[in-house]
């Protein structure tokens, strides 16, 4: 594209192959070359794919899907970090223009219990399906709701709970996390809701309800760390962990389920 | 007159009467009967997930199928700029007859009124309902919901979450669906793709699909079935659709004799990123939301290779201002894009392609900063101060579409103007519905983008959001009613049922084959060479060479992939070539009903446009006496296609020439 300074990169990479869930994975070890600085991430996977096809190889599966950094499907382990080396960006925004000619590149899928390896580099991320299940919600049926402008909402509260909602659910949080938590997310939904009047009726169960769920799936506990914030593409905040931690606590507190 | 193999079913009465006495006179199902009816949904974008929730809370025993490792993934989640609702929050003069006027006039008169004045008058209810569900819509500081302008509307009735709408409103979806997942009333099939229906005496009594993860296949019986399974602008190979967004389920039905609706009526967005490159595996689109701030010019001198911000003003040429002095930007879809390609074959588009035109935000950024300073009281402010502050009105506005253009092409979009170029979108063709949406297989029925009903030729932006959730949440959960209660007394059918026996083993056919064909060239070769052929023949501009050359070409493509595709790997596994080879099939037949629609279709209308028939200024010139009517096609075999007409009859709406000058 023009103004971009397009240039080819000649590239080595790692990836991890598994050949289903019971399967023992190890790296393998691809060159590629010609690799434009304008493709994404997953384009350069694509080339390879192609070629791998094109030699009578299998090809790498990946999970992807929008292919515009909204879906949360793709999810790649790139030299260490979830969705690689740049920030605020999921796998298939990463553009070969980060990367430098002659690079190796390891790539791997998100690695945690509660994540269990599919095929190569996809993982099964249902958990987050039932976390929300147990209460990412609010419990109002098609039909009842009143006006819209019946309950203002002040802007602030509305840009946060939207800030909060702007989660994908990829899990690049939990791959990042040294004890493959999932707070962040189930964060993300607790706060989303809890800003808002609508979801307040609900909240003491709901907090509850998630946390109890998330623990049942096998994610680990939050040691504030902090390496969810810093490698979440969509910049959500450690501030939604600590509310959910007051949430929490206080309906621990005065909560009795009937 | 319309074939008597159609029958709409538009009930009688005024418009404004229609959907009130139906909704309270049709059949219902008792509680006690819907705990024992069941119903099959393919798809969980807007229309699927909604559809699922509200079936399943009023009692139905609800199957959601997605191909996806989630329900949430589904591409609605993609849409950017907003969910149009009559509410008249903004006090200018918007009402139901509005948007429904809008509608069928935006889609230039190819829509089916009942249908489209239904949408308009539960669009209001859709808003509620989101919000009722927690969904954090855009607010003014006074606490209430903030609206926009989109193309083709004089009035704002666009509601929005920054850039990211789709995702908000599917997230609400979702969660209604989860809850529903949580409470047992839905049992989900993530990871599974339908790929056959079974018809069982002339109605659709469940399906065949694949679990995508051990390749096996699975039979599911449902007293209906409910596709909602998006569009087709994947037969393009590039397009603003997601990368496994397919036609398979829709297609699967065709075959199974639901008539196709009006293939050939595409949307290509007038505001997307250029291609870069042949690696280029989709494209991106830059929300519609972007006219309302971004003025959009070429250079008056063809070959102009300066800066854009080395143009003078006086050099530049405001083409949509020029020609649509009422509309400016925000002409609807086709025309802006019809202009864009228009500059462009002319010699006057812009960046290293030369297709590309400019969407400035240079002129708003600095109105937004005068504003700001003006609300600050700042005396005699810098123009930097200005525009630093215009910046941050714009940033709020649209940032994320800002950090995406950037992402993409390198470039800084608030220093330069972005490229933009027209791009394959949305598909207002689709399977064929009557008013309670349900196909000519009876007890199958398509929601949302996979229907051809409320569109007509073209869709105004911000109204694929409210007709997917009209559609889930407002409609079939009345119009359903009519067929289950006759259904009551059908219990389960065993999914050993010869019928069900019959369709696995023509999938497992079918997978066979693919899988033993061995060829030399991999399944993106195909779907690249025919999204060349549709693109170039099939796309902004069509004509009747090219649709006649394209029909041979695709033939001879399909025949060509049967030969020499190489699917690897096996079918019992997680296979995503297979899973791609498959689709990539369907599309194959699907474009040659595509052109063969295009080339039926003797006049312009809306996303069609045929070269021949256009009016001395280049617009789309239609044929009311001769077309004023849905192309619904039966297959008959591949290739073979009887074509069957439904004829549109405007009682409400003088059918007019469209006009936005």
């Amino acid at each position: 594209m023009s103004g971009s300074g397009e240039k080819m990169l000649n590239l080595t990479l790692k990836v991890w192959r598994q050949k289903n869930s019971n399967a023992k994975g190890n790296l393998e070890t691809h060159n590629v070359t010609g690799i434009s600085t304008d493709m994404s991430f997953l384009e350069m996977f694509d080339v390879l794919n192609e070629k791998l096809i094109n030699e009578g190889k299998e090809p790498i599966a990946f999970d992807h899907d929008c292919r515009e950094g909204i879906c949360g499907m793709c999810s790649m382990y790139i030299n260490g970090q979830p969705h690689g080396p740049k920030q605020g960006v999921t796998t298939c925004q990463l553009h070969m223009r980060s990367f430098k000619d002659g690079d190796t590149i390891t790539v791997e899928p998100w690695r945690s219990v509660a994540f269990p390896v599919i095929k190569d580099l996809a993982v099964d991320r249902s958990a987050f399906d039932r976390i929300i299940s147990s209460g990412g919600f609010v419990s109002v049926n098609t039909g009842n709701a009143k006006d819209a402008n019946n309950i203002l909402i002040p802007k602030d509260d509305a840009d946060d709970a939207f800030n909060a909602a702007a989660c994908i659910g990829c899990g690049a949080c939990v791959a990042a996390c040294k004890n493959g938590s999932a707070m962040l997310f189930v964060s993300a939904k607790v706060s989303q809701l809890a800003l808002l009047p609508q979801g307040k009726v609900e909240a003491k169960g709901r907090v509850l309800n998630m946390v109890g769920q998330m623990d049942e799936e096998g994610f680990g506990n939050c040691t504030n760390t902090g390496a969810c914030e810093a490698e979440c593409p969509k910049g959500i905040s450690l501030e939604n962990i600590a509310r959910m931690n007051r949430e929490y606590l206080s309906s621990s507190l005065t909560y009795v389920k009937k | 007159m319309s074939s008597s193999k159609l029958d709409a079913k538009i009930p009688a009465g005024t418009i404004e009467e229609k959907w009130t006495k139906f909704r309270s006179t049709v059949h219902l199902v008792n509680p006690a009967n819907k705990r024992s009816l069941e119903v099959i949904i393919v798809g969980s974008g807007l229309a699927g997930a909604s559809a699922a929730a509200s079936l399943a809370e009023m009692g139905y025993k609800v199957k959601v199928f997605c191909f996806q490792d989630s329900p949430r993934r589904a591409h609605s989640i993609a849409a950017q700029g907003g969910i149009n609702a009559a509410k008249n929050y903004q006090n200018d003069g918007d009402s139901v007859y509005r948007l429904f006027y809008d509608t069928i006039k935006g889609g230039d008169y190819r829509a089916r009124e009942a249908n489209v004045h239904r949408l308009s008058e539960v669009s209001g209810a859709i808003i509620d309902q989101c919000v009722a569900q927690g969904v954090p819509f855009a607010r003014e500081y006074g606490g209430t919901l903030s609206n926009r302008s989109f193309g083709g509307t004089q009035v704002q009735r666009t509601f929005y979450a920054a850039g990211q709408t789709g995702q908000q409103l599917l997230l609400g979806a979702y969660s209604a669906l989860q809850r529903q997942v949580g409470m047992g009333a839905v049992k989900l099939y993530a990871r599974h793709e339908m790929l056959d229906v079974v018809v069982i005496d002339g109605k659709a009594r469940g399906i065949i699909a694949r679990d995508l993860i051990s390749g096996k296949l699975e039979k599911h019986f449902g007293h209906a079935v409910l596709l909602a399974t998006g569009g087709y602008g994947n037969v393009f190979f590039l397009s603003t659709n997601a990368m496994g967004s397919n036609v398979t389920a829709a297609w699967k039905a065709h075959k199974k004799g639901a008539f196709f609706g009006n293939p050939c009526y595409t949307q290509i967005h007038p505001t997307c990123i250029p291609v870069s490159g042949d690696h280029q595996s989709k494209l991106t689109l830059m929300s519609e939301s972007l006219r309302n701030d971004g003025r959009i010019w070429v250079p008056k001198k063809a070959g102009d290779t300066r800066k854009p911000s080395e143009i003078p003003e006086e050099e530049r040429d405001y083409y949509l201002e020029r020609r649509y002095p009422a509309f400016g930007n925000l002409v609807p879809r086709d025309v802006a894009s019809r202009a864009a390609k228009e500059r462009c074959d002319a010699g006057f588009g812009v960046g290293n392609s030369k297709l590309a035109v400019y969407l400035d935000f240079e002129a708003n950024m600095m109105r937004y900063g005068q504003i700001e300073a003006n609300k600050q009281s700042l005396q005699n402010p810098t123009k930097e101060k200005i525009r630093e502050m215009g910046r941050e009105v714009v940033k709020e506005k649209y940032g994320n579409l800002f950090d995406m253009y950037k992402q993409i092409t390198g470039e800084d979009p608030y220093e330069l103007p972005m490229r933009i170029y027209p791009a394959v979108h949305y598909t207002m063709g689709g399977l064929w519905v009557d008013y309670n949406l349900m196909t000519t297989v009876p007890g199958m029925y398509a929601l949302g983008e996979a229907n051809f009903s409320d569109h007509g030729a073209n869709r105004l932006g911000a109204s694929a959001l409210m007709q997917g959730l009209a559609d889930g949440y407002f409609v079939i959960p009345y119009t359903i009613g009519d067929y289950l209660s006759e259904e009551i007394r059908t219990k389960a059918i065993s999914t050993d049922h010869e019928a069900f026996v019959k369709a696995e083993a023509e999938v497992q056919e079918c997978i066979n084959k693919l899988m033993s064909v061995k060829g030399t060239k991999s399944v993106d070769h195909f779907h690249k060479a025919l999204g060349k052929i549709m693109w170039d023949k099939c796309g902004m501009a069509r004509n009747e060479a090219g649709l006649k050359s394209a029909i041979v070409e695709i033939q001879k493509l399909r025949e060509e992939f049967w030969k020499d595709v190489r699917v690897p790997g096996s079918a019992d596994e997680f296979n995503p070539e297979l899973e791609k080879a498959a689709r990539v099939a369907d599309f194959l037949e699907l474009g040659e009903l595509m052109c063969k629609d295009a080339l039926n279709r003797n006049e312009s209308c809306g996303g069609h446009f045929r070269e021949e028939f256009q009016t001395e200024e280049g617009e789309a010139l239609r044929d009311d006496v001769n077309y004023a009517y849905v192309a619904a096609w039966e297959m008959k075999e591949v290739g073979n296609w009887e074509l069957h007409k439904e004829e549109l009859k405007y009682e409400n709406i003088k059918i007019a020439q469209r006009s936005y000058k």
